[in-house]
C-alpha cells in the first residue's frame, strides 16, 4: 500500500483496471476518490498537528485486527513499520489485537423498552504490560477504539474525559474518532467487494 | 475551555426508535462559527450545516469532514443506475437500527419511509428490529446490510445470492455495500460524540 498515490480500496480488493469491479466503482467516481481523500485526510494529512504517523498507524493496525480483515491488517502494519515506530510498538497492537477481540455489536440502551435489547459484552481494559508498551495516549485510545469498534452504543461522555486525561485535545479526539469510524467503512467496503468478487 | 466535556442542557432522552426529528448535543465542543476559517467553512460543503454542532465538531478535522462528506454524498445522492434511493436509505436504516444509533435510524428512517412510501414498513423495521419481515427484496437488503454490520463481517457468498436473486445487479449490490458500510462510519460518529434528544 502506497502512502498517498495507489487507491487504497482498490488495491485491498484486487481490483484491476477494465475489470468489472472498476466499472462498478467507476459509476460512483465521487465515493470512489473521496474514500481515498479520506485515507489521505487521516494517515497522510497534510497537517498531522497533535497526532503522530505512528499513532495513526497504530490505532489502524489495531482496528483492523479487531475486524480480522487479514489483507487490511498486513496493510496498516506495514505502514506502521515504515513509520518510524519501534518494534516494541508493532508488538504491542499485536498482543492487544490477540486479548481484545470479539464479536460485535453489542451494548446496552438507555433504560426503557429498548433495555430487552441490551447485549452483555466485554468492555477492554489492557494488561499493564501491553499499557507501558503503548504510552498512555494510545493505551487510552485502544481502549476507545475497542469500544467504538464492538459496541458504540456504550458510548458516554467519561470515556472522552478519560482520552482528555491522557493528553488528547478536542480536535485530536475528532480525528482519532474519525479514523476509527473511516476504517470501520473502508474495512466493510473491501470485504462486501472481494465477496461480490467471489473471491472472499 | 475547549478540552473539555461539555455538560448537555437538560433535555428528553428518546428511549425507542422512532422517524420523529431528533435533536443532536455534542460532548465536545464545536468550533465557534466566528472562529471558523475559511478552510472550515469550505469542509462543511453545505453552508447550511453551520448551524449544526455535529458537523461544526467534525470540522475540527475539516480534510477529513469534506472527503467524508463527499464520500456520504455520492453513495445516497447519484442517481445514476443502481439501487434506488429508497433502498439506499433501508440499508443505511437497518445498519442504525442494529448498531444502536437512535439519531442516525431517525434520520435515515425517515427518507427511506418519504422515498419508499412504505412508512409501516419502514417502522416496522424500528419497532421489531432487523428480523422484521418487510417483504424478501427488503429482507435480503436488511439481512446483507445487517451481516456485514457484524465485527468481524459474516457478509458471504450466499448474500450476494439472496440480492440477486432478489433483482438487484451487480451495481445496486455495491451500492447496498456503501451504504450499509458509511453507515458503520457515521453511526459511530454519532454515538460517540453526542446524544440523541427528543424535540
Amino acid at each position: 500500500m502506497s502512502g498517498t498515490d495507489a487507491d487504497v480500496i482498490d488495491a485491498l480488493v484486487g481490483i484491476t483496471p477494465g475489470s468489472s469491479l472498476d466499472a462498478i466503482r467507476a459509476r460512483r467516481p465521487e465515493a470512489r476518490a473521496h474514500a481515498q481523500a479520506t485515507y489521505q485526510a487521516l494517515f497522510v494529512p497534510k497537517d498531522p498537528g497533535n497526532v503522530s504517523a505512528s499513532e495513526r498507524f497504530a490505532v489502524g493496525a489495531f482496528v483492523a485486527g479487531l475486524h480480522g480483515a487479514t489483507a487490511v491488517v498486513a496493510a496498516y502494519a506495514a505502514r506502521l513499520a515504515s513509520s518510524s515506530a519501534p518494534a516494541a510498538l508493532k508488538e504491542a497492537v499485536d498482543t492487544a489485537v490477540k486479548k481484545a477481540r470479539t464479536h460485535g455489536p453489542y451494548g446496552s440502551y438507555t433504560s426503557g423498552p429498548l433495555s430487552r435489547e441490551d447485549t452483555p459484552g466485554p468492555v477492554y481494559r489492557m494488561e499493564a504490560s501491553t499499557r507501558r508498551a503503548l504510552g498512555p495516549r494510545l493505551a487510552a485510545a485502544f481502549e476507545h477504539a475497542h469500544m467504538l469498534v464492538f459496541h458504540p452504543r456504550d458510548a458516554v461522555p467519561a470515556a472522552l474525559q478519560a482520552l482528555l486525561d491522557a493528553g488528547w485535545t478536542t480536535t485530536d479526539i475528532v480525528t482519532l474518532s474519525q479514523i476509527v469510524a473511516f476504517l470501520s467503512f473502508q474495512i466493510r467496503v473491501v470485504t462486501g467487494l472481494r465477496t461480490l468478487a467471489g473471491r472472499a | 475551555m475547549s478540552d473539555s466535556i461539555l455538560k448537555t442542557p437538560e433535555h428528553t432522552v428518546p428511549t425507542a426508535f422512532t422517524r420523529a426529528q431528533l435533536d443532536w448535543l455534542p460532548w465536545l465542543e464545536p468550533l465557534a462559527v466566528d472562529a471558523m476559517t475559511p478552510r472550515h467553512l469550505a469542509s462543511l460543503v453545505d453552508a447550511a450545516r453551520v448551524k449544526s454542532p455535529y458537523f461544526r465538531l467534525l470540522a475540527r478535522d475539516p480534510d477529513a469532514l469534506e472527503a467524508r462528506t463527499r464520500t456520504d454524498k455520492d453513495i445516497f445522492y447519484n442517481p445514476e443506475g443502481g439501487l434506488p434511493r429508497a433502498e439506499r436509505e433501508l440499508a443505511a436504516a437497518a445498519t442504525s437500527r442494529f448498531n444502536g444509533c437512535l439519531y442516525c435510524a431517525s434520520v435515515h428512517a425517515r427518507h427511506a419511509a418519504t422515498y419508499s412510501k412504505r412508512e409501516d414498513d419502514v417502522q416496522r423495521l424500528l419497532d421489531a428490529g432487523v428480523t422484521a419481515d418487510l417483504g424478501e427484496r427488503w429482507n435480503a437488503i436488511v439481512a446483507a446490510s445487517v451481516a456485514l454490520t457484524a465485527t468481524p463481517s459474516v457478509f458471504g457468498p450466499e448474500h450476494v445470492e439472496r440480492l440477486r436473486r432478489a433483482g438487484l445487479d451487480d451495481l445496486a449490490i455495491s451500492d447496498v455495500l456503501h451504504a450499509a458500510a458509511f453507515f458503520n462510519w457515521a453511526n459511530r460518529l454519532m454515538l460517540s460524540l453526542g446524544e440523541p434528544a427528543s424535540v
